[in-house]
This record gives C-alpha cells, sequence and structure tokens, in this order.
C-alpha cells in the first residue's frame, strides 16, 4: 500500500459521472483522466460494434427458440468492452449474466459463451483458460469470490488484478458491503465495477439505494469510489484503467459505478412495457455508445469507410458462426449428469446412471418396435 | 390502529367457484386476505408494477396501493428479515421470493430466528408470516432457477412447510398459510403455474393434513407438487393395464399426515412415493420411512421411492432425464412384489 492518506475527501466519487466524449462526440478534456489514443479507442470501437452484433444476434436466437434465454447489454457495450480491454492477460474478470460480451471480449469464443443461455450445460468454457469466472446467476455472490481470488494471488506474490461485475440492484445485497469491506481491510487488489443500468428487472434504482450514488458508498468502507459515464467507451477505460493501474500497484481496491441503461427488457421473458416509459428508453438512443465513439473517431480521421466496412464485415462473420454453432443441433451426453458432481464418482450416482442408461435403451428398444410409444 | 386476528374469517368476501389458472387462484388468495385483514402486506422483488415474475402478485398495488404491497430493495435476507419484526409488531407480512435458489441469501433468517423465535420465547412472541417461493423445474429454465429446497426446511423445527398442487389448494391453503399464527413456507411448482381448475373460495384448508388425489386399492403413491399430476398420469395408464393405483397429494410436507397416509397404505399394502428433489436425505426419504414404520406388518414389498437424481438440476436440454416420469413411476410399482409376478424376488 501506498502511504497516501485516505481521507473522505480522496475517497468520494465526483458529484458528475466522469465523461470524455460528450454524446455528439466532442471531446471534453480532464484533468485526471486522459484520453485514450486513437488506435486504443479504434479497437474499441471494433469490439463495440462486435459486442452490439453479438448482443443482437442472441436475442434473435432466443427469438428462434436456439437459447433458452438472453439478458441483454444492448447498450452497455461501452462497459462491456472496457471492463475486457482493461484487463492484462494474467488478469481476471468475475462476470454475471448479462456480462457475456465481456467474456467474450477475454477471447471466450461466442458459441461457448452461451452454452448456459443454450441449456446445454451451466458454463460452456474452462475458467482458467480465459480467465474468466463462471458467470454468476445468483447476485453479488462472485464479488466475494473475486476478493478471495485476488487474496490468493497477492498471497502468491502473482500481481493479478481481478476485475469483478455487478449490476445495481446486486449492490443491495448483503455480499456486496461484505465482498467490499473485506477488499478494504485486506488491501486486496480488486476492481468493483458496477454497471447502473437504472433497473433490477422491474424495479428501478431509486428503490435500491438512498445514496447520492453507487460509487458514495465506497467511502463507507474506506475504498476510493469513482463515477463514470457508462456510454463514454473512452472514460470507461481511463476511469477503469486507473482503477486496475492503482490495484496492481498495491493501492487496493476501488468502487467503480458506470451510469448506463438496459435499451432492452430485463431478458425475453420479461415485458418492460410494464414497468418503464418508451419515452425513457428513447431518450437513452441518443446516448448510444456506439454513435459517440464513432463520432469521434470520424472527427478525428481515424475511422474511414473502408476500415468500417471491414469491422462490420468480420462483426457479421461472427454472428453467422454463432448462429450456425447454435443451429447445429448438440450431441448431449446424458451421463453428463452423474460425471462431475464431485471428482469421483460415487457408487450412489454410479447406480442411478445404470438406472437411466438402462431406461434410455428400453425406450429405444421400444421406439424401434412403435414408433410413438413409451418405454413400457 | 390494533388489529385483531382471531375474528379472520376466509369467507368474507361473496363465495365463489370459478375456473382458473394456480396462478391466478394465488393472486386471489392474496388479493382476498390483503381485502380481509389490514395487517396484511406482501413484498418483495418486483412484485409491485410487474406483479412479479410470475404474476402472482399482479394488481395488487395497483389495486390496495403501496403500503399493502411493494418492492424492497433487491436483498433476500433483508426481506426475511424485515418481515420478522414486521410480524413482531402485529403485521402479517406474506414475502416473495424470486425462485427457491434465491431464498437462500435469507437462510440463515428463517433457520435462526423465523423457525425459532416462538420456541425462544416460550410463545410470548408468534410469527405469523409467510415466504412464498416458486420451486422445482420441468419449465427449461437455467441453473439456479430449478431448484427444489423443501428438505431444508422441512428438515429445519419450527417451519410449517406446504406444497399445494391444484388451484384450489394454491388459494385455501395460502388462505390459511396466511391466517396461521406460525411461520409458513409456502412451496409453489412453478411448473403448475399455469393449470386450470376449479375454485371454490368458500372452501378452507387446515394445513398439516394430506388430500386424496385418485382413489385405488392396489398400491399408493405419495406425490406433492408437480409430481402430483405425473403420478395422476402413472394411475391412469396403470389402470388401463388393470392395476388400481390410489394417489395421495401429500401437500404438507410439515407437519405430515401421518393418520391418513398410515391409513391409506395399510389398506392396499404397497406404497411408492414420489418426489422431484435429489432422493438422499429428502422428504420423500422421510416419508419412506414413517411408513415403514408405521405400516411394516401391513406391506408386501418395500416401500419403494421415486426421486431426482443425486445431481445438481439439470440444464434444460437435459431436464427430461433427470426429472421422474410416469414410466419411472410405473417401473417403481412393477417392483412391488405382485403375487402374478412370474420371477417374484
Ligand atoms: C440472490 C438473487 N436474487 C434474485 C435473483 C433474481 N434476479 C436475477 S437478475 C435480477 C435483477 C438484477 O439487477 P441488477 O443487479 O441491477 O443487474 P441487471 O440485471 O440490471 O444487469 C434478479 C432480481 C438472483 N439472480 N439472485
Amino acid at each position: 500500500m501506498s502511504d497516501r492518506v485516505l481521507t473522505p475527501e480522496t475517497l468520494l466519487p465526483r458529484d458528475e459521472p466522469v465523461r470524455l466524449i460528450a454524446p455528439d462526440g466532442t471531446a471534453e478534456a480532464d484533468q485526471h483522466y486522459p484520453m485514450p489514443d486513437l488506435a486504443h479507442l479504434r479497437d474499441a470501437y471494433r469490439a463495440l460494434v462486435e459486442g452490439r452484433r453479438i448482443n443482437d444476434q442472441a436475442s434473435a436466437l432466443v427469438r428462434q427458440g436456439r437459447l433458452a434465454v438472453y439478458p441483454s447489454s444492448h447498450g452497455q457495450e461501452a462497459c462491456q468492452v472496457a471492463a475486457s480491454l482493461v484487463l492484462g492477460e494474467r488478469d481476471w474478470l468475475f462476470p454475471t449474466y448479462r456480462d457475456s460480451v465481456a467474456v467474450i471480449g477475454r477471447g471466450v469464443n461466442p458459441a461457448d459463451a452461451m452454452v448456459l443461455l443454450a441449456g446445454d450445460w451451466h458454463s460452456g468454457y474452462d475458467p482458467t483458460e480465459h480467465r474468466v469466472a463462471p458467470q454468476a446467476t445468483p447476485l453479488a455472490t462472485q464479488l466475494l469470490h473475486a476478493v478471495g481470488f485476488a487474496q490468493a494471488a497477492k498471497y502468491r506474490g502473482e500481481d493479478t488484478v481481478v476485475l469483478a461485475l455487478c449490476g445495481d440492484g446486486a449492490t443491495s445485497e448483503g455480499d456486496f458491503h461484505e465482498a467490499l469491506n473485506f477488499a478494504a481491510v485486506f488491501a486486496i487488489p480488486v476492481v468493483f465495477f458496477v454497471q447502473n443500468n437504472e433497473f433490477a428487472i422491474s424495479v428501478p434504482l431509486s428503490r435500491q439505494s438512498a445514496a447520492p450514488s453507487l460509487a458514495h458508498k465506497a467511502v463507507g468502507y474506506g475504498i476510493p469510489g469513482q463515477r463514470v459515464d457508462g456510454n463514454d467507451v473512452a472514460a470507461v477505460l481511463s476511469v477503469l484503467g486507473d482503477a486496475v493501474d492503482r490495484a496492481r500497484a498495491g493501492e487496493g481496491p476501488s468502487l467503480i459505478e458506470a451510469h448506463t441503461y438496459r435499451m432492452q427488457a430485463h431478458t425475453n421473458a420479461d415485458d418492460d412495457t410494464r414497468y418503464r416509459e418508451r419515452a425513457e428508453v428513447q431518450a437513452w438512443i441518443e446516448r448510444d455508445p456506439l454513435t459517440r465513439i464513432r463520432a469521434y473517431l470520424t472527427a478525428h480521421d481515424a475511422l474511414d469507410t473502408a476500415t468500417e466496412d471491414r469491422i462490420a464485415a468480420d462483426a457479421e462473420r461472427i454472428a453467422a458462426d454463432l448462429r450456425a454453432a447454435l443451429n447445429a443441433d448438440t450431441d448431449l451426453d446424458p451421463e453428463d449428469l452423474f460425471r462431475f458432481v464431485t471428482t469421483d464418482r460415487t457408487p450412489q450416482l454410479d447406480e442411478q446412471w445404470q438406472m437411466l442408461r438402462d431406461e434410455i435403451a428400453r425406450g429405444a428398444a421400444s421406439d424401434a418396435v412403435s414408433p410413438t410409444g413409451g418405454s413400457r | 390502529m390494533t388489529i385483531a386476528h382471531d375474528d379472520i374469517r376466509l369467507d368474507a368476501g361473496a363465495p365463489t367457484t370459478q375456473t382458473m389458472t394456480m396462478a391466478a387462484a394465488l393472486n386471489l388468495a392474496l388479493a382476498d386476505a390483503i381485502r380481509d385483514d389490514p395487517a396484511v402486506v406482501v413484498f418483495g422483488e418486483d412484485v409491485g408494477a410487474l406483479g412479479g415474475v410470475f404474476r402472482i402478485t399482479d394488481g395488487l398495488t395497483e389495486r390496495f396501493g403501496e403500503e399493502r404491497c411493494f418492492d424492497t430493495p433487491l436483498a433476500e435476507s433483508g426481506i426475511v428479515g424485515t418481515a420478522v419484526g414486521m410480524a413482531m409488531n402485529g403485521m402479517r407480512p406474506v414475502v416473495e421470493m424470486q425462485f427457491d435458489a434465491f431464498a437462500l441469501p435469507a437462510f440463515e433468517q428463517v433457520v435462526s430466528h423465523v423457525a425459532k423465535l416462538g420456541n425462544r420465547t416460550r410463545g410470548a412472541v408468534r410469527l405469523p408470516m409467510v415466504i412464498r417461493m416458486p420451486s422445482g423445474g420441468g419449465i427449461g429454465g437455467v441453473e439456479h432457477h430449478c431448484d427444489s429446497s423443501e428438505a431444508y426446511y422441512a428438515h429445519t423445527p419450527g417451519l410449517t412447510v406446504v406444497a399445494p398442487s391444484t388451484p384450489q389448494d394454491a388459494y385455501s391453503m395460502l388462505r390459511a398459510a396466511i391466517a396461521s399464527p406460525d411461520p409458513v413456507i409456502f412451496i409453489e411448482p412453478k411448473k403448475l403455474y399455469w393449470t386450470k381448475g376449479e375454485v371454490d373460495t368458500s372452501q378452507v384448508a387446515h394445513l398439516g393434513t394430506a388430500r386424496i388425489a385418485r382413489e385405488g386399492t392396489d398400491v399408493t403413491v405419495l406425490a406433492y407438487a408437480a409430481m402430483v399430476p405425473v403420478a395422476l398420469e402413472a394411475a391412469e395408464i396403470a389402470a388401463s393395464e388393470g392395476r388400481s393405483v390410489q394417489v395421495i397429494d401429500v401437500r404438507s410436507l410439515s407437519p405430515f399426515d401421518d393418520q391418513l397416509v398410515t391409513a391409506a397404505v395399510r389398506a392396499t399394502g404397497r406404497a411408492v412415493v414420489v418426489a422431484e428433489a435429489p432422493g438422499y436425505v429428502s422428504v420423500a426419504g422421510e416419508i419412506q420411512a414413517r411408513v415403514f414404520e408405521r405400516c411394516f406388518e401391513y406391506l408386501e414389498a418395500p416401500v419403494r421411492r421415486v426421486t431426482g437424481f443425486d445431481t445438481p438440476f439439470a440444464p434444460p436440454k437435459l431436464e427430461h432425464f433427470y426429472l421422474p416420469d410416469a414410466d419411472r413411476i410405473l417401473d417403481a410399482i412393477d417392483s412391488l412384489h405382485w403375487d402374478d409376478d412370474e420371477e417374484t424376488r
């Protein structure tokens, strides 16, 4: 830990979220957070276009019955992209169900990231391969895992930084509080990144917190909090990057709140017309994270039509691959139900698998005799 | 405001008999309870404007106002813990856990306080509160959306644990749960939310009783929640094969209706217990043990169980392998040492 004096003033977030690019694409200079360079921003733009395409492709696949459910991050892609770009190769990401685009940004194959949502298995990638924990559904639970993971890295002398994601609603859970407190007390190299998209299913932010902002909660734990415009990818990169650097330098955890908006319903199973006005959703279209960075790059001669076309074509190819992967019939093995419950399969589970195998065999035999009959 | 609980009359409204879904029956029970007793408050996640993710609280905030049905911050321990305080101070909270796996952050409140406060205070404090929990699979839900955790609650002394399987029971048992002086874990089989049946709002349930869902003389199948219709389907097939299967809807997991079940199994001499939850250390295992203890001399064959596997709940595309179906129940029935068996074991 540096011997920086921690006073409430140094821990408090700004009154206004940090912003480096205005919705119309013009730059806003900031004394503390530098503007990322153009090459870096062009990479971010590419990732944003791909992320948007993946989100919208996945939503379409739900409508076609190829995914069981998809909690889309449409509109939140600047947060998703920045969360993967600020991490080094040896760092770790602890995501939620809504963070598929960030997961894919870490190198996980899009089809593998969709295995949970397609209903094939509970997670489709090896967390150690891409340094991404399985996407967590029980809210805020992953934040504690992130803290423990980073604590272990510290003990082991590794300079790993862990980025832990959650939504605004999840900040109301006890686990959120416990994670921030543990991280602060042990000065753990973890960055808590809250995507405040204004809603937890139907419940608005005002029902989650009476604090001036979610980032203000940090001061109560003795860690710095910061707010950032979550639809400004430049600002998110800069603010998150700063927090990651400080964590790596041994300066402990921080809490970053991105102000963004969930442009679509919670999932396909949700009907958001029951709890929010269309005008409110419409108003956020003007703050779309893609148009903003695109305007900035174009104005700085960093994005020409040819590059844009190439990026769009690549995004189409990713979407086509995802479609093909999910349209292919997967060969699922029912024995998998029993394979991984414990390291060594118990005799009890062997017996149960035997029973299921007999049932399947008898079913196949009777189907061969009468195509409509059951296994009897 | 003083609130008297003694004179709650379940038929205070005009009694009606209508056909409706289980979801509508639960909604009606909540509405009637709020209407009849100013102490009843409903709260939880998304229960207000949205009407709950399963629409069980649909329209309650609109009809009765924010004071009677409201959204809370997203915190299950907070929801159950504050309900305890409310119940200590004259209210009858009815809280919703969004899915039964998401009730787990509240587990400490449930086990350490909800279940024990009455006992700790030698009865000076009673907790008239209901914790509603959509439970079970069969809806193609991803992980943490299909769990059956009734055994944890049934194992905990001090909790009443019930699970209806028909719209009628959903209505009557929820009214009875809300009227109960003690805390009730109210398990709702989400697979059955959209099944329809007649509901007579003047019917009052007595928690703690089982129900004969189908008469039969050869074997008793004991089931609850989403497994009741599956047991009835098995009974129907068995009937076509000349075997008369009695189906009992256990519906009260704690306390358990030993009286009805014991008499039934003694009469048929054979029993199969069916449940969706993993079988090891389960409610099904407890029922099986009780039946053995009380009916041993009357049994023609061992009591069998048909349950979920001892694995985490299956992902959507594999859940049909996991969930007990009619064939699995019929296989268990077939193994019960029938006299006409060629190879009786
Ligand atoms: C412990 C727990 N309780 C309830 C749920 C059900 N649930 C899933 S997502 C959600 C809303 C979460 O909102 P937020 O944290 O703001 O994230 P967002 O979905 O907006 O990204 C709820 C209530 C859950 N997954 N886990």
